[in-house]
């Protein structure tokens, strides 16, 4: 077990490497640069230039990836363009932000999506399973931003239930150690402020959950429905076992493999839905930051947001491919 | 299925399936597309996708009105939240400019259609090579196959760790905007998915029985790979095909909303007009459900055809 973890974390640092590179290229091959969207209209190209200069963008590009990379080593992202501050620190200030968002939504995803699924399986083509296949096909086909609106549409302006924008209401009083605002408020003993943090959450969570949760329902259905026609589920009824065992132990936990490989799969894949998500609700997360260090050719910003992420998704798919030995004695990681 | 009669009915079930089972010496596909006509979902999906390539090859002949001329501009003012719903003259209403909004519906389904399939063919036509590339090299098991098979995988590894949605968004930065700059930015966020696939499903070939009867019969690596496994693993790909058919026209709608789509306004397309749409959304919300209907129900259609395609290719759901 644990020469596996060691083995799949040494093979993150070829990865990582040549995907440093790719996104040097890529980032700076986008067109326009920092002089244009930094400075403003009337600015000198005299101006521009000193900029160009003053940032090392004139010397040749293996020189500045020469550069990026060793400091890369040494932990420094470099300082982002958009805010002057450096780049690990507002990850580190987004990021507690999506990861919020993203436990929300998955949690909201997985504790749906299961059940739904399990029972959609057991009662098949009953009303309750044909209402989940058709809600899981709608819930894959509605663009996510499009059902951002009409949430916000619904709840927030129409019957004013719950808050549209932002992570807090502004002008509230509460201190955040760690950046995740629910925690921080349950730890503070500031419940109020917990509590505000977590309505902030509904939509944006659901409106993340949307997909994740669809497909999560799918492969539960379509699992226990293949593991309820193995052989040994027949034979344990055969011998009699209660079907509270069966279900338990024969079904669900069998079924189970398959949709545990789709959650960190998703569970990666729900950036793309966070940039959408985050800019629908104004939500001060990571994706946000992202599309806006796209938009001004913030260099460094994109370079170490993307890096990062892409780490903390490959250590994500580690922790599901651990997960399988619990689940399954037969898989044991080497 | 707890009692004693449904235990038996099913030991019914299952031993006369033994004995019903036709179709030995059909071919896979032939067998495959028998099930898909039966399959329910597969007619629904045909429908949908039939009426929607039916619109977008008429639709600019049953358009009553010019799409983008502001015929009735003086009758909206979006600004004073004044907007026309639908009457009998525009069966739909008219858009935020006064645009007919039904001639702009039904026209757009063209382009909807257009940047769903070349974004699909794109990403299907790089992906399937790079993988297929990936799939022969390592069945053809010499040492430089394996290697190439690593080095290629890494490659798409490496694509499938950037978000799909930031290196679409940095294509269309890169090539500025166009329909032509979505297409390739869906497109290319595909082309990784795609190259595991096919990838995978020639792996997964490779054991088969039919391989190692060929192989038994002296047939040469290369024929094996060519003839054999690589026809025998286009379904899942075919399959994925039909689905991405749907998530790229949404996906199209995405960079829509993201400001980085087409800003050419003489062809409406649904995603952009859901994306115009949506700051107008409390005053006229049917102005964005229009478009929005029409792309849950394509990309609808397209899924439950790629499902039963799904289905009737998997022989464990036989029936």
């Amino acid at each position: 077990m644990f020469r596996f973890v060691v083995r799949r974390l040494l093979q993150l640092v070829p990865t990582l490497l040549g995907l440093s590179l790719l996104l040097f290229i890529w980032v700076h091959s986008l067109p326009g640069g920092p002089e244009y969207s930094l400075l403003n209209e009337d600015a000198t190209d005299e101006q521009r230039a000193a900029l160009r200069e003053s940032l090392g963008l004139n010397e040749p590009i293996w020189v500045q990836y020469g550069r990026f990379m060793a400091k890369l080593v040494q932990l420094d992202f470099g300082i982002s363009l958009q805010t002057g501050q450096p780049v690990l620190t507002e990850f580190f200030n987004r990021f507690p932000a999506t990861a919020e968002l993203g436990i929300m939504a998955m949690t909201m995803a997985v504790c749906v999506g299961i059940p739904l699924g399990y029972f959609a399986a057991r009662y098949r083509g009953r009303f309750l399973d044909t209402g989940a296949v058709a809600g899981s096909l709608i819930g894959i086909c509605i663009p996510v931003f499009f059902l951002g609106f009409i949430l916000k549409l619904i709840f927030s302006e129409h019957l004013g239930l719950l808050p549209s924008a932002f992570r807090q209401t502004a002008g509230i009083n509460a201190t955040h150690p760690t950046g995740f605002y629910v925690l921080d408020g349950l730890l503070t003993g500031e419940f109020d402020a917990a509590w505000d943090a977590f309505l902030h959450l509904i939509l944006p969570g659901l409106t993340l959950a949307s997909i994740p949760l669809a497909i999560i329902t799918r492969m539960t259905r379509a699992s226990v429905l293949e593991v309820m026609g193995e052989d040994y589920v027949r034979t344990a009824e055969s011998k009699g076992l209660q079907q509270r065992i069966i279900r338990g132990r024969h079904i669900l936990r069998n079924a189970m493999l398959p949709v545990v490989t789709a959650i960190g799969l998703l569970t990666g894949a729900l950036f793309a839905g966070a940039v959408l998500t985050e800019s629908v609700f104004a939500f001060q997360g990571m994706g946000l930051f992202v599309y806006q260090a796209t938009q001004t050719r913030d260099y460094p910003a994109l370079m170490g947001f993307i890096m990062l992420i892409a780490t903390v998704y490959v250590l994500v798919n580690l922790l599901v491919d651990i997960s399988y030995s619990l689940f399954d004695p037969r898989v044991r990681v080497r | 299925m707890s009692t004693k009669t449904d235990k038996i009915d099913r030991l019914a079930e299952l031993t006369a399936a033994k004995r019903t089972d036709q179709g030995h010496g059909e071919s896979l596909w032939r067998e495959a597309f028998k099930r898909l006509r039966r399959s329910p979902m597969a007619i629904a999906g045909t429908i949908v996708v039939g009426i929607f390539i039916v619109i977008a090859i008429v639709g600019p002949y049953i358009a009553p009105f010019d799409p983008v001329s502001q015929t009735w501009g003086d009758e909206v003012f979006p600004n004073k939240n004044t907007f026309v719903g639908p009457r009998a003259e525009n069966w739909l209403g008219l858009d935020h400019l006064g645009r007919d909004q039904f001639s702009r519906m039904v026209i757009g389904a063209r382009q909807s259609l257009m940047v769903g399939v070349v974004a699909t063919l794109l990403g299907f036509a790089f992906g399937a090579l790079l993988g297929g590339i990936a799939g022969a090299a390592a069945g053809l098991g010499k040492r430089w196959g394996r290697r190439l098979d690593t080095v290629l995988m890494r490659f798409t590894d490496m694509m499938l760790a950037i978000p799909a949605l930031l290196l679409a968004v940095s294509v269309a930065a890169l090539m500025g905007q166009s329909l032509a700059t979505v297409m390739i930015a869906v497109g290319v966020a595909q082309v990784p998915i795609f190259a595991r696939l096919l990838r995978g499903s020639m792996l997964s070939q490779a054991h088969s029985d039919y391989v190692l009867a060929a192989k038994a019969t002296g047939i040469k690596r290369r024929r094996i790979v060519l003839a054999h496994i690589l026809p025998n693993s286009m379904g899942p790909v075919l399959v994925q095909a039909t689905l991405t058919l749907a998530t790229a026209i949404i996906d199209a709608a995405a960079l829509s909303y993201l400001g980085l789509g087409s800003p050419d306004q003489s062809t409406p397309e649904w995603g952009t007009m859901l994306a115009d749409a949506q700051r107008f959304l409390s005053g006229a919300p049917q102005l964005a459900i229009y478009p929005a209907v029409a792309i849950i129900i394509t990309a609808l259609g397209f899924t439950l055809l790629g499902e039963a395609m799904r289905e009737s290719l998997d022989p464990k759901l036989r029936k």
